[in-house]
């Protein structure tokens, strides 16, 4: 695990969130997704993961702290402005009804079909795709478009929720290879994960969460420890 | 043109159709037949009611005022009924009462401003009722139906805002399904009219000894009334609702029962 180099892209600031029902769901949280690094957010069901990364999005807001873009505090940039900056990739892949063209088109109506095939080929999609109905792709296929559809906004930030929770092995470790590229390229990365094994894949920065609180980071040094144990059984 | 005047004698024979109701439930063992006096009794009781009071309204040496009078207590109890038959629906009251105050101004401002009918007591209670009774049915089914599509849909309309679309372009599939819903049937239903069913103004007026052909314009015009009015109000209800559902900031608003947090 590698301390932060340079300032992050996205600074999550004391952040808290209380529910309707007055449940905290997230409590006096800090973290930060810098450049050219994936930043995973680890712990079990329930934790806050999918909370915090909504906040990053302006989804929700936080009851207390503030989340800054490049500095910035997020509540006074325009939300669609942000979320093409801050682009975000769900736990299941939600594709519109249309082909992959229809849904390219989403996140950039004026795409080229060069612009659009060279999107697919980032996520190791074959332009002929674009025709193709979104019923008919697999699993793996639709969350390849998903991140494809978001790239197309350009972000600076990629936020994945659990991108491969619903994929077989193969997809999964393909998906978590395409993340390393983002970062290779300077995108900041976060990826939410409660799977041990592919968080010691993929952390750069290690963020455990446990009933919406942060741990220690003593406490994340042995949660990657133990992760990466694990993941060297064979 | 001879008039119809049923009469105390005529309503009492009518009453039999509930007697043999009564009968049916009884020898089949419904349990009904206290349901179905209760209901013919109350239907009495109310209609009379109405009845009496309309005969003060449209009196032709009472004011019009009046007549508005009773079109603003119709608005404001549509708003009410339909709170209560979609409580599901955040802001139905408002809602509802924004939309049949619309529907009222709109239609109404085309029907008398065109000359179609004059601006009288005996023309503006019952046009109002006919478009605020239409309108009803339709308004709860596209507020039922908006609620039940964001809820289903919160994951595809939240991908939409994440990709940066404003909350009225991600919104505009859904509700434009759900507004579709909801015309659909008056759409169908002013299709068939006159192949499939003889619509109940026309019936009344044929039954009053009205000639055929001005029985069948004047239905024609109502029709196209209530048309104008379902698509009306059920747009106000549609537009109002989604904006409701979605924070300033582009956030779509967590739906319960209840609606809750910002």
């Amino acid at each position: 695990m590698h301390p932060p180099a340079e300032p992050p892209l996205l600074r999550f600031d004391s952040v808290s969130v209380v529910s309707g029902s007055g449940v905290a769901l997230l409590a006096d949280v800090s973290a930060a997704v810098v450049s050219g690094a994936i930043t995973v957010v680890a712990g079990p069901s329930g934790a806050g993961k999918s909370t915090l990364l909504r906040l990053g999005d302006r989804l929700d807001i936080p009851s207390s702290g503030r989340v800054l873009f490049e500095g910035t505090d997020i509540a006074g940039i325009d939300p669609r402005r942000l979320r093409r900056s801050v682009g975000m990739v769900f736990q299941r892949p939600v594709l519109f009804a249309g082909s992959v063209e229809d849904n390219l088109r989403v996140a950039d109506p004026e795409a080229s079909q060069a612009r659009m095939s060279f999107g697919l080929e980032q996520v190791g999609l074959d332009a002929s795709m674009l025709g193709r109905a979104g019923d008919d792709l697999s699993g793996g296929e639709a969350q390849r478009v998903c991140i494809a559809r978001t790239l197309l906004t350009e972000p600076k930030v990629l936020l994945m929720d659990e991108p491969t929770s619903s994929l077989d092995p193969v997809n999964r470790r393909s998906i978590e290879a395409l993340a390393r590229q983002f970062a290779d390229r300077g995108l900041g990365v976060m990826w939410v994960s409660h799977d041990h094994v592919q968080v010691s894949r993929l952390a750069d920065h290690l963020i455990v969460l446990c009933e919406g609180r942060r741990v220690s980071d003593l406490a994340a040094e042995a949660y990657l420890t133990e992760a990466g144990e694990q993941g060297s059984q064979p | 043109m001879t008039s119809t005047h049923i009469g105390w004698v005529g309503l009492a024979g009518s009453f039999t159709l509930i007697v043999i109701a009564i009968s049916l439930s009884l020898w089949q063992r419904l349990r009904l037949s206290g349901s179905i006096a209760w209901a013919a009794t109350r239907a009495a009781a109310q209609l009379m009611a109405v009845g009496w009071a309309l005969r003060l309204v449209l009196d032709p040496d009472a004011s019009v005022i009046w007549a508005w009078a009773w079109v603003v207590v119709m608005v404001v109890f549509a708003g009410a009924t339909l709170r209560q038959r979609a409580p599901e629906v955040p802001g139905i009251w408002w809602l509802g009462t924004l939309s049949m105050a619309t529907v009222i101004i709109v239609s109404l401002s085309v029907i008398f401003g065109f000359g179609v009918f004059p601006i009288e007591g005996r023309t503006i209670v019952p046009l109002a009722g006919m478009m605020i009774g239409n309108s009803m049915t339709a308004c709860v089914l596209v507020g039922r139906r908006i609620v039940a599509e964001f809820s289903e849909k919160r994951d595809e309309i939240e991908a939409r805002l994440a990709l940066g679309q404003p909350w009225p372009e991600a919104a505009r599939p859904y509700t434009g399904a759900a507004l579709r819903t909801a015309l659909v049937p008056q759409i169908e239903s002013t299709k068939a009219v006159g192949l499939v069913f003889l619509p109940g103004a026309m019936t009344g007026l044929v039954l009053a000894g009205v000639d055929a052909f001005d029985a069948v314009t004047i239905q024609l015009a109502i029709m196209y009334l209530i048309l104008g009015s379902v698509a009306t109000s059920v747009t106000v209800i549609g537009l109002g609702l989604t904006r409701q559902l979605f924070t300033s900031d582009h956030r779509l608003r967590r739906i319960d029962r209840q609606m809750t947090s910002a």
